[in-house]
Formats: C-alpha cells, structure tokens, sequence
C-alpha cells in the first residue's frame, strides 16, 4: 500500500466511484489504513474518476509551520491547511471532488442510512447531530451510504452509496465510543477549523454493498438538543422541498431538472423533523419507521 | 514529439474508437484540465464512449446546458440595464457565440460577460450598470489609473446579487498595444442576432479571437481557446469569399499578424481545413527563422493545460510567451515602470500593514 500510495497512486473503489490518492505523508497512509481496510483496490487497466494527491508544499515554512496542499488532478481547489490535518484534508477535498464533478446525481447534503430496503436521508446544518445519529444508527447494523451526501440518481431516482468514513467532531467522538464497543475510529486531528475531528470506519457489509443503490423513503430533518425528549414531526412537502434545496451542492447547476428531481424525491418520501437526545430512542423509533407494519 | 491524447482524439474523433479505459481515463483528465469537457461530449457525439467515461461527460454537458440558460438571463440584464441608453447591445468571446449560435458556444464554459461599447459611451454605460446592481471590486488607485488610461476595458464588475462579471471593452486591445484598432471600426460592421442583440462580424469574431490568444500572455485556456478559432473557422469557411474577406480585413485592423498565427496553429494543432492558398499568404507574414521561433513557443503553449502535456520545455515557451504579449501590450517607457510597480508591491503591502 505505502509503495502505491508514493507511487503511481493507490487506487480505491468507493462506490460508484475509483479514486486514486498519491501522499508521502504517513498521517494519510495512517488513515487509509485504519479506515478503508474493507475497500477493493482496482486493478490496473480501469478507468479512475479523480487523482487526488495529498503533499507538503516546499517552501522555508515547511520547518516552522508545516503544511499540507490537496491537489485535484494537480490543480489546488483550496488553500493549505496545517500538515497535521492531512488526513481530514484528505476527505474534505473528496468530498468537494464529488460534489463538483457529479451531475449525474443531484447531490443533498445529508447523511443517508438504510433498513429493510428503505433509505433515509438526514439533511443537516453542521452542529444538527446528523453524522451522529448516522454513526450510531450504522454502528446498530443500518447500511451506511454516507455520512456527507446523498447522491440522488437523475437517471433513476435511486439513492446511490459512497460509503466512507463517518466525520465525527468533538463531544460525538465520545458519545460513539460509549455507545458501540466495537466502532472503530481512526486517527484523531485536533485544531481544524470543525474542531477535533475522527473518522469512524464504516461497516464492512455497507462496503460490501456499495454497488447498489436503494429507494429513498424518508427525508428527516435531525436536530439535536441537550435533554429533548425524542419529538417526530410531519414536515410539509413544499416546505421540506426548500429545506431540501438549501441543502444541495449543484442544485444550481442543475437547474430545472433538480427542482423536478426534488418535487419527484419530496413526492415519495415521508417528510419530518426530528428532535433528539437519546440516541437508543431515536434508533427505536427509526427502526419503526423502516419496519413494514403487518 | 507525441500529440496529447485530446489533441489527437479533437482533431480526428476516430482516434478515441480502441482507446483501453486508462486512455479514456487521461483523456477525461486533459480535456476537463483544458476546461473541453463539454465540448469534447460535442466532438465524441458520434463514437461510442464507454459508461466510466461517458458519465464524466455527460456531467459536464449538463452544467453546460444550465450554463448556457443562466448566460441568456444575464445578457438579458444587461440588456435592461442599459437599454435606456439607446445604444446596440454588442456582446463579444463566449457571450458573442451564444447569442449568434455558433457552434464556438457548444460546451463553451466561461465566467465573464465581454461587450463592446463606443469609449465615448464608457461613463454612461458604467453609471447604467452601477445603477442596475453592479460595482467594480476593490481595487487600489494605481491599477484604477492603469486601468482607464491605458487599458482596453475598464475594471471588471460583478453584480452585487449573482456575483456575475462583466468586461465593459471600448476596444479589443490595450490602447497602448502596437496593434491596437480602429475601434469605430468594428463597431461599424457588427451584425444583429436573431434575439435582438448584436455582435462583431463573422471575420471579427476571428479577429478578436485570434488576436486574445496570439497577443494575450495567458495559456491556461489556450487549447480551448485554440478549438474556438477551429470551430469559427470551419463555420464561416462555409460563406463564398470568407478567407480573402478574413485577410484584407485583418490587415485593415492591423491584426495580420494575429490573424497569421492563428491560421498557422489551428492548421498545424487541430487541421483546421484552411485553403493551401490562404496558408501560404498567412505564412508570409513572418520570416522563416521568426516562424521557427514561434513554432518552438505556440507549439508547445497551445496543448491541454494538464501535466501529462507538459515537457521540460512547456514553461520556458509559457514564460517567454508572457513576456512578449507585456513587450506587445506596451511601449518600454511604460513597461518598465509598470513591471517596476508591480514588484514592488509586495514591499508596499507589508509597509501599510506596518502602518
């Protein structure tokens, strides 16, 4: 892996996407390492979707205040952050690589997890507790899509997996390690700009089952409250519709074709808000929702 | 020397048929570091692309669709914003090839709006769009100063809701330029669209092409800027007498050599059909040895802005290529104090910080 990673590039498959990552830097081979382990590799002769790399710039600060740049096909869409964020620098810059290069998907910022074949989509501000709730519903044997975006198909309306590692900030690493013994979290990077930030490596079966997608049926507006008590609440179609749009990467680029995207996905899904503060509620309740009742 | 992959697969779409997936992967590479994406969707339209490929494609065409509707909806702004002014609409580039339907429009991706306005007109149309929404950003007084007085364009501006540019020109080049024209006369010969608006004649349009890539220092986009003169070319090629109009016109507005190189390079990188005739008349614009010496330099600076078509020589080119459009762009008894300027300004920004 280390020869790979220093070398032509280690290559991922990350659901519907290969992606190849160049980094000298350990922090990353680190990461990889710890998070990715249940990933195929693609063999040689396949087609990679984004080179990414991942290297300190040289210049005289590398010895005082050394930093780290993310380059996209060796262009830098961001500036350097401190070299001992490489890792998460690595994810975030992914993230943007998707986002910015996807139309084939109308791409939501949410987390999206699935039970008995029915995908819900957790659309949150930062701070909502919605990659909690992700990590804790995934940790409990629900299928991670991703913790970052849905990716609505505008082929076929289904959701589609980029199962990656689950970005947990702060107080939530703590919650998630009292909540599941076996969530395996990676690397912590302090001092980010979202605080202390960790990865939880994502379940082998969500991996496993990356290539298929699966049809939303809830669209949950997670918002996290210290001492709420669990309140699910009907949220109108018109409204969640907006709500929706506010938190997309390329609504704009899509122009019509993702309002209709959207009308269609509010159409079939049930649409709610939710407020919370015990994650074992929450779980219960969700997997009432996704439970066909007889 | 090799061709770059999208160099090979524009000119001859053919090429891409038996292309094994890592080839389709660096060729998505090169045309989206090239901003061809979209355009390339254009050129591939008939050969079958494999799906890992096609969706990178598609993607990119679908951006390009939206694009073009959020393009027709600014131009349509500009429009309001001066239409009490009672003066043509003349837009220029990318929003000149949308609005008269070339085929230089097709995945054609850009952020600025250029149009072309009489200088005498330049405070009215500012105080137009200022009134409309739009503000030049911030910018120090000494570029201001570089700006008006020596500049083609007046400083760009952007509408303070859509964040959307626009370059007000009274001229294609700087005033100081050698090769500055006579703007009145493009202005006399611009053509209506069928929407309403106007823009430069078919051989201006190449003119103006011609001579942003040839004269201009910038490479970044240079290939696609490259396949914008290809696709004009090929367009008006099509309309009797259009290569004997494109010359004597060049030569009127002191573009010859511009519009030389330009018939060269397309010819020599993209096989832009150009008659034998014709090519050989461009040809006799320079010397054998300054031919030479520019075909070590365009040869070179006009491939894929992407790190697979680089060799060791593609920055000595860029750099002498940039040092030459300042060398054309202004006489030395302005140059020197403006280089002098600009890199001094680092020191000037650490004394005000100071201060």
């Amino acid at each position: 892996m280390h020869q790979a990673l220093t070398g032509n590039g280690l290559a991922l498959r990350i659901g519907a996407f290969n992606v190849s990552v160049v980094s000298p830097i350990a922090s990353v081979a680190e990461h990889i390492l710890c998070l990715y382990p249940d990933f195929a590799v693609v063999e040689a002769g396949q087609f990679i979707d984004f080179h990414v790399g991942l290297t300190a710039p040289w210049s005289p600060r590398r010895y005082w205040h050394p930093q780290v740049n993310f380059s996209f096909d060796g262009h830098r869409p961001f500036k350097p952050l401190p070299y001992a964020q490489a890792a998460a620098f690595f994810e975030w810059g992914l993230n943007w690589c998707i986002a910015s290069q996807s139309n084939q998907y109308l791409i939501i910022h949410a987390a999206v997890v699935e039970h008995n074949g029915q995908a819900f989509i957790l659309p949150g501000s930062p701070g909502s507790g919605k990659s909690t709730l992700c990590a804790a519903l995934v940790c409990r044997g629900w299928r991670l899509l991703s913790d970052e975006m849905a990716l609505l198909s505008m082929a076929d309306g289904l959701i589609y997996p980029a199962p990656r590692p689950v970005s947990l900030k702060n107080q939530s690493l703590d919650v998630i390690r009292a909540f599941s013994a076996e969530a395996v979290i990676g690397p912590i990077v302090n001092d980010t700009l979202k605080g202390t930030v960790g990865h939880l490596r994502p379940p082998a079966a969500s991996v496993a089952a990356s290539a298929y997608p699966a049809q939303a049926a809830q669209i949950i507006f997670p918002k996290y409250y210290v001492g709420s008590t669990t309140v699910l609440e009907p949220l109108s179609k018109a409204r969640t519709l907006l709500e929706l749009a506010e938190h997309c990467f390329n609504y704009s680029a899509l122009g019509k074709l993702g309002f209709a995207a959207l009308g269609d996905l509010c159409d079939v899904c049930a649409c709610h808000q939710f407020q919370y503060s015990d994650l074992e509620e929450a779980i219960a309740l969700f997997t009432r929702l996704a439970t066909p009742s007889p | 020397m090799t061709l770059p992959l999208l160099t090979r697969v524009y000119s001859n779409p053919q090429a891409a048929l038996g292309l094994a997936l890592p080839d389709w992967s660096l060729l998505i590479r090169q045309a989206r570091n090239a901003n061809m994406l979209a355009r390339l969707g254009y050129v591939l339209a008939a050969v079958a692309v494999p799906a890992p490929a096609l969706v990178h494609i598609q993607s990119q065409l679908t951006f390009a669709r939206r694009f073009s509707s959020s393009l027709q909806w600014e131009i349509d702004c500009i429009a309001t914003a001066l239409q009490p002014l009672g003066i043509p609409l003349v837009l220029l580039k990318g929003a000149a090839y949308h609005a008269a339907g070339n085929t230089a429009a097709q995945g054609r991706i850009f952020s600025d709006v250029d149009i072309l306005v009489p200088e005498a007109e330049l405070a009215q149309v500012e105080l137009a769009l200022i009134r409309a929404g739009w503000s030049s950003g911030p910018i120090d007084a000494y570029d201001q100063k570089y700006y008006r007085q020596w500049m083609h364009e007046i400083p760009p501006m952007q509408h303070i809701k859509r964040q959307t540019s626009i370059d007000v020109h009274h001229n294609i080049l700087p005033k100081t330029c050698r090769f500055c024209p006579d703007a009145a006369k493009l202005l006399a010969r611009a053509v209506p669209t069928p929407g309403g608006y106007w823009v430069l004649a078919p051989e201006d349009r190449v003119i103006h092409s011609a001579a942003h890539l040839f004269l201009g220092g910038e490479f970044n986009h240079g290939f696609r800027d490259l396949t914008d003169l290809d696709l004009l070319l090929k367009e008006f090629s099509a309309q009797p007498g259009f290569w004997e109009v494109l010359l004597s016109r060049a030569a009127e507005l002191k573009q010859t050599l511009a519009v030389s190189l330009a018939l060269r390079y397309t010819g020599k990188i993209l096989h832009t059909p150009i008659p034998a005739a014709i090519l050989e008349q461009a040809n006799l614009a320079l010397s054998p040895v300054r031919w030479w010496l520019f075909d070590a330099l365009f040869l070179s600076a006009l491939q894929p802005d992407h790190h697979s078509c680089r060799t060791a020589w593609s920055n000595c080119a860029e750099a002498a290529l940039f040092m030459r459009s300042h060398w054309l762009k202004m006489p030395l008894h302005l140059l020197v104090p403006h280089l002098l300027r600009k890199s001094l300004k680092p020191l000037e920004v650490l004394w005000e910080a100071k201060e």
